[in-house]
């Protein structure tokens, strides 16, 4: 005869206000195999823990249903308490009596009865579960870390100054991300290359950090603490031990391409190097514009030419490496929204409608201007500019509804640094509102307003038409309501924030989820929001929501303090809630194989066979097999089939 | 006023998605009728069509299964393999003759507290015009 122990909680009035919890405990001592009930008002209490583990001990009992709240809040509390009496865990089940019961009804004589179903449930089950032991694994102590964008560099310092080995991934031929491209960061207007260089050089030369940029992630098995990952490292054609910076190639080079570092604003040749200060510092061979590579079979070879140390080889070949790690940190930022969609603002059509990140390369000391603010069109100055923010986000109907949060302030420091370059020339600014929360933030914008007589006008622009040389800018000021018309020389897009190309394709590698705009999803938007709902998976930067610099770099060093949090440890715990096979009754037909989407199922002597490290405990494979031959250890048919019985029942 | 039915509703609700749902709806006070007893389970995959019978041989007016939506589940594909398989589940019943309203699946997110109460809540109403469930109930 079992010996189960039921305590059912008051939790205050959460629980006794709408569930009769005297009866509760009277009916549940009638049951078949409870040899204990009792209510009590806080069973999560230190009291109330202490009244389960003497009873435990005092009356012998043999498992423990607590009718509460959600296991979500305290199944481990009364598993540990259990577990300090001297039971085995995962012999205490809880039985939500609050969340799905007290809480959603209002008479006592509805809920009550529920909940005793409920409760009688949680009986049956308890009585037919085995005692289990965690599985536990050991950890490989190594991190990857996927985006060299700031908050990827970020995340990557962090875990190599703790100690631990990280292979920090980036898809482009240097780290650096967008923060590389900007001319000085809001609100200090401090220059962006020269607090992000140092951090860079910080990563080439840190002894626990392997740099793979020109790779991408190719595939992700594994679980937390024992992932294997699959690089494919791109070919650069370019021996970069060998490579002197010498610049000789790009002269010869024949090909022209649009520069992404400029963002199109000027042009690269095949054979080039992304920036000045690149990390690594050597030149790429893009296989897709230089038309040796793709399209026909003879490379021009001028580069090759001359090339003195012999550093380019047009043989080199696409590689795939595999790499072990312990937990991954996804920092893959952001792009801007497709400008092509903005019809209505003329993007494509007319060379002097630039969106954010444009304008910053125009603003960079380092950009196609020299950090001049010149047309596109016909290199002078513009008089004139206007600047539209919320271009794509907080548009429900057409674009994205949220807010790209980092724009209002950029679009400040746009409009700002176009005063400090242009003295008498005039900006505006169209916005919907001024989201400025942050840390001097406010200041700043006032700054733009005050000081540097940025005009700003509430409302949305309809449409940019050129006229005379001249874009034509039609908008509204909802503040006077009059309809307004700006004669621009250069307009500039606040372009919405989007998680950046290859998001969704990566998040199915790593098999986490993606938010409802397409950003990387956190597993709880207050308490967990640098973890992923895959255990030892964490989220960085931009790719997560839109954020600025400061943030980006919080986020990465919270992701990297919970990625340290695993890699510390030598061994790591896994729920033992796993499939088991009964062989006697397994014929390997190999259907529960097939279904488990973590390839946890192997046939091995004709008969299925768990890896107990893989297997989650979903029960696909439970539901699938006609012979009841697998079954999830302590939600078996047979405990489904009596939890069954005893909800319905009576 | 003969007193309305209340129907027995048996719920296998997905531990990720709709019991999180559920337990939300339970943390914003949304009512709801209490006629539905749920079971927890890992992942609507696991649901057997075993369960689902076993669930009206025992009595059930009605039996709800409600998983992550198709694409966000927990295991990745899980539900897929619900929707598949319960899909015939619910042709098999009609077949021999039960009410269809009799089995439902749904999807409801850790965020569609309101989505759940609302199901229950037309889950109930569809099954009250139609009285027990005696086709496939032994005891």
């Amino acid at each position: 005869m079992k010996r189960t122990g039921v305590f059912i909680c008051h939790c205050g009035i959460n629980i006794a206000g709408t569930v009769d919890v005297k009866k509760v405990a009277a009916e549940l001592a009638k049951h078949p195999g409870v040899a204990h009930a009792e209510d009590y008002v806080y069973m999560c209490s230190d009291p109330g823990q202490n009244l389960i583990m003497k009873a435990i001990k005092e009356k012998k009992l043999d498992s423990v249903v607590v009718a509460c709240c959600s296991p979500n809040l305290h199944e481990t509390t009364f598993r540990n308490a259990s577990k300090a009496a001297g039971l085995n865990p995962y012999r205490c089940e809880i039985a939500n009596i609050r969340e799905q019961c007290s809480w959603v009804h209002r008479e006592m004589s509805k809920a009550t009865p529920k909940a005793i179903r409920i409760t009688r449930s949680a009986v049956e089950r308890v009585k037919r579960n085995e005692a289990l032991e965690a599985v536990s694994v050991p950890v490989t102590k190594r991190a990857m870390v996927i985006g060299g964008g700031i908050a990827g560099i970020q995340s990557a310092l962090d875990l190599a100054n703790a100690g631990f080995e990280v292979v920090l991934v980036e898809k482009s031929p240097s780290i650096g991300g967008h923060m590389s491209q900007l001319s000085e960061t809001f609100p200090t207007l401090d220059c962006s290359q020269c607090i992000l260089t140092p951090k860079m050089v910080e990563v080439s030369k840190h002894p626990k950090i392997k740099l793979m940029t020109y790779s991408e992630v190719q595939e992700v098995a594994g679980y937390v603490g024992n992932f294997k990952v699959k690089i494919l490292k791109k070919p650069t054609y370019v021996d970069a031990d060998k490579c002197t910076l010498c610049d000789e190639c790009t002269k010869v080079c024949p090909i022209v391409v649009p520069n992404e570092f400029d963002m199109g604003l000027t042009g690269r040749r095949a054979i080039y190097i992304p920036f000045p200060q690149a990390i690594p510092a050597t030149y790429t061979l893009d296989d897709k514009a230089c038309p040796g590579m793709f399209d026909t079979a003879i490379a021009c070879g001028k580069c090759a030419d001359v090339c003195k140390p012999k550093a380019i080889n047009f043989d080199m070949k696409p590689e795939i490496v595999e790499i072990d790690v312990g937990a991954i940190v996804v920092a893959t930022g952001y792009d801007l929204y497709d400008k092509a969609l903005m019809a209505e603002y003329g993007y494509g059509k007319y060379p002097d409608v630039l969106d954010g990140l444009q304008f910053e390369r125009l603003l960079s000391a380092s950009g196609p201007t020299r950090g001049r603010i010149l047309r596109p069109s016909d290199k002078k100055e513009p008089k004139e500019v206007v600047f539209i923010q919320c271009v794509g986000s907080r548009d429900p109907e057409l674009h994205w509804p949220y807010c790209s949060k980092i724009c209002c302030m950029y679009t400040a420091k746009h409009a700002m640094l176009y005063k400090h370059h242009v003295h008498d020339g005039q900006a505006y600014v169209f916005y919907i509102d001024i989201r400025s929360g942050g840390k001097s933030y406010e200041e700043f914008v006032h700054r733009a307003v005050e000081e540097d007589g940025v005009l700003y006008l509430r409302g949305k622009v309809s449409r940019v038409f050129e006229n005379n040389g001249k874009l034509i800018v039609w908008g509204v000021d909802t503040l006077t309501g009059k309809q307004v018309e700006i004669a621009a020389d250069m307009v500039v897009l606040a372009m919405a924030i989007r998680p950046s190309r290859g998001t969704e394709e990566l998040a199915k590698k790593l098999k986490i989820a993606l938010d409802k705009d397409g950003f990387l999803a956190e597993a709880h938007p207050k308490l967990r929001p640098v973890e992923s709902m895959t255990s030892g998976i964490f989220l960085a930067g931009a790719a997560q929501a839109p954020k600025d610099i400061p943030e980006a770099v919080g986020q990465a060093s919270g992701a990297s303090a919970k990625a340290i949090a695993i890699l510390s440890q030598d061994r790591l715990f896994h729920s033992p809630t796993v499939a088991k096979v009964l062989r006697n009754l397994c014929t390997g037909c190999a259907m529960c194989v097939n279904v488990c989407p973590y390839e946890a199922i192997s046939l091995r002597e004709g008969k299925a066979e768990v890896n107990e490290i893989l297997c989650e405990g979903c029960g696909t494979c439970s539901a699938t097999c006609l012979r009841n031959a697998i079954q999830v250890k302590n939600l078996t048919p047979l405990h489904v089939q009596e939890m069954i019985k005893a909800s319905l029942g009576g | 006023m003969a007193e309305e039915f209340e129907p027995k509703i048996m719920a296998f609700i997905c531990k990720w998605c709709t019991s999180a749902g559920a337990d939300l709806a339970g943390v914003s006070r949304l009512e709801y009728p209490s006629n539905v007893i749920p079971i927890q389970v890992m992942c609507s995959g696991s649901v057997s069509p075993l369960y689902v019978f076993s669930a009206l041989s025992q009595g059930a007016d009605g039996v709800l299964v409600s998983g992550c939506h198709p694409g966000d589940c927990h295991y990745m594909k899980g539900n897929y393999y619900a929707r598949r398989r319960l899909a015939l589940v619910k042709k098999l019943l009609e077949y021999i003759g039960l009410e269809p309203e009799r089995f439902q699946m749904s999807w409801v997110s850790a965020t569609e507290g309101v989505k759940f109460t609302q199901i229950i809540k037309d889950l109930v109403k569809e099954l009250q015009p139609l009285g027990p469930q005696t086709k496939l109930r032994r005891n």
